[in-house]
């Protein structure tokens, strides 16, 4: 096995350009934030018929890849292959970024975002929304202290399995309790299914195993580091399963509610004349975020190509990005049924499609979140021994 | 000034902190009371001219009863599709607006129903429906959505953060959020931008007495009298006494909430 040396990053104008980049990226969110604050949610697109937009789309999609951001490191530490071990302090980083960049977006679009405080001095503990509070600061905890774990000379050995155990466990009860959410809203009926618990973990999975690659690969290649094509094809391919999971989940959550007569409706929006959320449900979930970047890593041809796994990477971001997008926005697009067996109508949109259009604001708000998970894994790497100076394929064949 | 130094039993409208007093236990009830008695007395030994406003502050710190179930009923056969009485009587009473934008808020609607297979057609006011177990208090993290000791489900808008977690759990979409800041605000029904809303029952009326809610007010005044409001606790009361004579539903019985807004004729 070959010896790992973790080394910060060094001081080149890419890193200080793109940090420079990020942060302005991050800086107009926080002005968005202030005008939103200043003159209330009418500036949005957001309304009292769809209440969560793009914001939570952002937020949510940043919260569940960070928790499968923690794959690689999970099967380093926790099933014991040796070849992913020197990932691990990278991925456990990028897990704790994204979390932050996450609910970054989720609290800013508060309508009290000043209040936040009061989530930590009141709670009330049959809401899931209180308990994803303590399971998103306790991962971030737990996460940091793995990542010390890994760091810190001289400890012994069990103390990295068990932190990275009891991470792992963490963060699949986190995904459980961030599909919840949606899975616990009775009065919905594109929701309310004990499914959305595994298809969000599986969900994570995927996103955040190519958001890894992406960003494995993008600071490799910056930095001039190594990061052997097979250590690489390794997780491509684990990528290629893990869509095939989704589309698994994705396909049970929709049969599960067509089967009732009840349901035909949402469902009937959702898969066929739903608009813009059929074309992204077909066209972009599954066709190009699912069923195209599965084709291409499980051809033994391309899945080798660095460049593929770049494309399909990033259609499985899109995918993702765009499944939340069907979740959160699609589901409440679809009318409540207040009164079943009849038609209603109301000046309070009540039996129709409820339109939505998410403007600009909400557009630089997601990416400041975005960003602000990116610089964070920047500065990160940059300041501490979080990456090895050759992620090369030496220790690929080794075993535990 | 409450030189009692208790909270009122939600005079303001569910801005307050209501939510202690009115889910407390009998108890405890009692300790304040006496408490309550006590500063009284004091008050009447410092300084007659406080003993007053002690006086008028004992009113609206009177406690929820917990013996009480707020409800409604409200009969679609009385209720014309062209009449929106209790509608502008609410907006009137508590200052919210409806100029006709997806952003602002409705604390009750007049909703156009309409059977789909035989085409019978109907309209009827719906608002919160203050349910016993409402799902609006389930979700909300910092349980700023409570429901108090007799039923009614407010808001305390100190502790909303605007999440609208509340908007996405309620079945009958009667939350909405102040999407702008608001001027001119009724004295006894705060109102915040950023933070989420809905119908209180009127329960700064109720506190104060009134037994009665301002959209019930307006419709009787039409002479419709399509809307009855009391106690589903008391069997005299003209509530029970409807809801045991005549047949009446109450809107997603499948969820099981126990409704305290029931409906008729629909």
């Amino acid at each position: 096995m070959e010896r790992i040396i973790y080394r910060e990053l060094k001081s080149t104008p890419q890193v200080w350009g793109l940090l420079a980049l990020l942060g302005a990226f991050v800086a107009a969110a926080g002005a968005v934030v202030l005008y939103i604050e200043h003159y209330g949610h009418v500036v949005t697109g957001m309304n009292n018929q769809i209440v969560w937009g793009l914001p939570h789309v952002f937020a949510i999609f940043l919260i569940v890849a960070a928790s499968g951001a923690l794959n690689v490191a999970s099967i380093g530490s926790v099933f014991g292959k040796v070849a992913y071990k020197p990932m691990a302090r990278v991925s456990a980083l990028l897990a704790i970024a994204l979390l932050v960049g996450g609910l970054a977006v989720l609290v800013l679009d508060l309508g009290r975002p000043d209040r936040l405080i009061v989530t930590m001095t009141h709670f009330n503990f049959k809401s899931i929304f209180t308990w994803n509070i303590l399971l998103y600061t306790g991962f971030m905890a737990i996460v940091a202290v793995y990542i010390y774990t890994q760091m810190q000379r001289g400890l012994p050995a069990y103390a990295v399995k068990v932190a990275g155990l009891a991470a792992f466990v963490w963060r699949l009860i986190l995904t459980t309790g961030t599909g919840s959410i949606f899975g616990w809203l009775v009065a919905r009926e594109a929701y309310d299914s004990a499914v959305m618990a595994p298809l969000f973990i599986v969900m994570s999975f995927v996103t955040g195993m190519a958001i890894f690659l992406l960003v494995v690969m993008g600071i490799t290649t910056m930095t001039g580091r190594d990061f052997g094509a097979q250590l690489r094809t390794r997780l491509a391919r684990l990528l290629a399963i893990f869509i095939a999971a989704v589309l698994y989940f994705t396909a049970v959550q929709h049969l599960t509610n067509m089967y009732a007569a009840e349901h035909w409706g949402v469902e009937t929006f959702i898969l066929r004349d739903g608009g813009i959320y059929t074309i992204l449900f077909w066209g972009v979930q599954v066709l190009i975020g699912g069923l195209i970047p599965m084709a291409i890593l499980f051809t033994p041809k391309l899945v080798k190509q660095a460049r593929m796994v770049i494309l399909a990477s990033s259609l499985v971001i899109i995918g993702g990005f765009a499944q939340l997008y069907v979740i959160v926005v699609g589901g409440q697009a679809y009318p409540l049924d207040i009164f079943p067996g009849y038609e209603i109508s109301s000046s309070f949109s009540d039996g129709v499609i409820n339109a939505y259009t998410p403007n600009i604001l909400e557009v630089i708000l997601g990416f400041g979140g975005v960003a602000l998970a990116l610089a964070i894994v920047i500065i990160g790497t940059k300041f501490l021994r979080i990456l090895p100076n050759s992620l090369s394929d030496a220790n690929v064949s080794a075993k535990s | 000034m409450n030189i009692t130094g208790l909270k009122p039993a939600g005079g303001c409208g569910g801005g307050c902190s209501s939510k202690k007093i009115g889910n407390e236990s009998g108890a405890e009830m009692h300790r304040r009371d006496l408490m309550k008695s006590g500063a009284a007395l004091a008050t009447v030994t410092l300084a007659p001219g406080v003993t007053l406003m002690a006086m008028g502050s004992g009113v609206a710190a009177a406690p929820a009863n917990p013996d009480t179930r707020w409800g409604l009923l409200i009969d679609a056969g009385k209720c014309p599709s062209d009449c929106s009485a209790c509608v502008t009587a609410c907006s009137d009473e508590h200052g919210w607006e409806n100029n006709g934008l997806d952003t602002d808020p409705q604390w009750i609607r007049k909703v156009t129903v309409r059977n789909k297979t035989t085409g019978w057609e109907n309209t009827m006011p719906v608002m919160c429906q203050h349910c016993e177990d409402p799902p609006c208090v389930d979700v909300c993290p910092t349980g700023a959505s409570f429901k108090r000791a007799d039923g009614i489900v407010l808001v305390d808008r100190h502790t909303c953060i605007g999440c609208r977690y509340c908007m996405m759990a309620c079945p009958f979409k009667a939350r909405s959020l102040v999407h702008e800041p608001v001027t001119d605000q009724k004295v006894a029904t705060p109102r915040g931008s950023g933070t989420v809303e809905g119908c209180n029952m009127c329960v700064h009326k109720l506190d104060r007495g009134d037994g009665t809610t301002a959209c019930v007010e307006a419709c009787n005044a039409t002479g419709n009298n399509a809307m009855i409001f009391g106690d589903m606790n008391d069997p005299e009361s003209d509530i029970s006494k409807a809801l045991a004579s005549y047949p009446s539903i109450e809107l997603r019985a499948d969820l099981g909430l126990n409704l305290g807004v029931r409906y008729q004729n629909i």
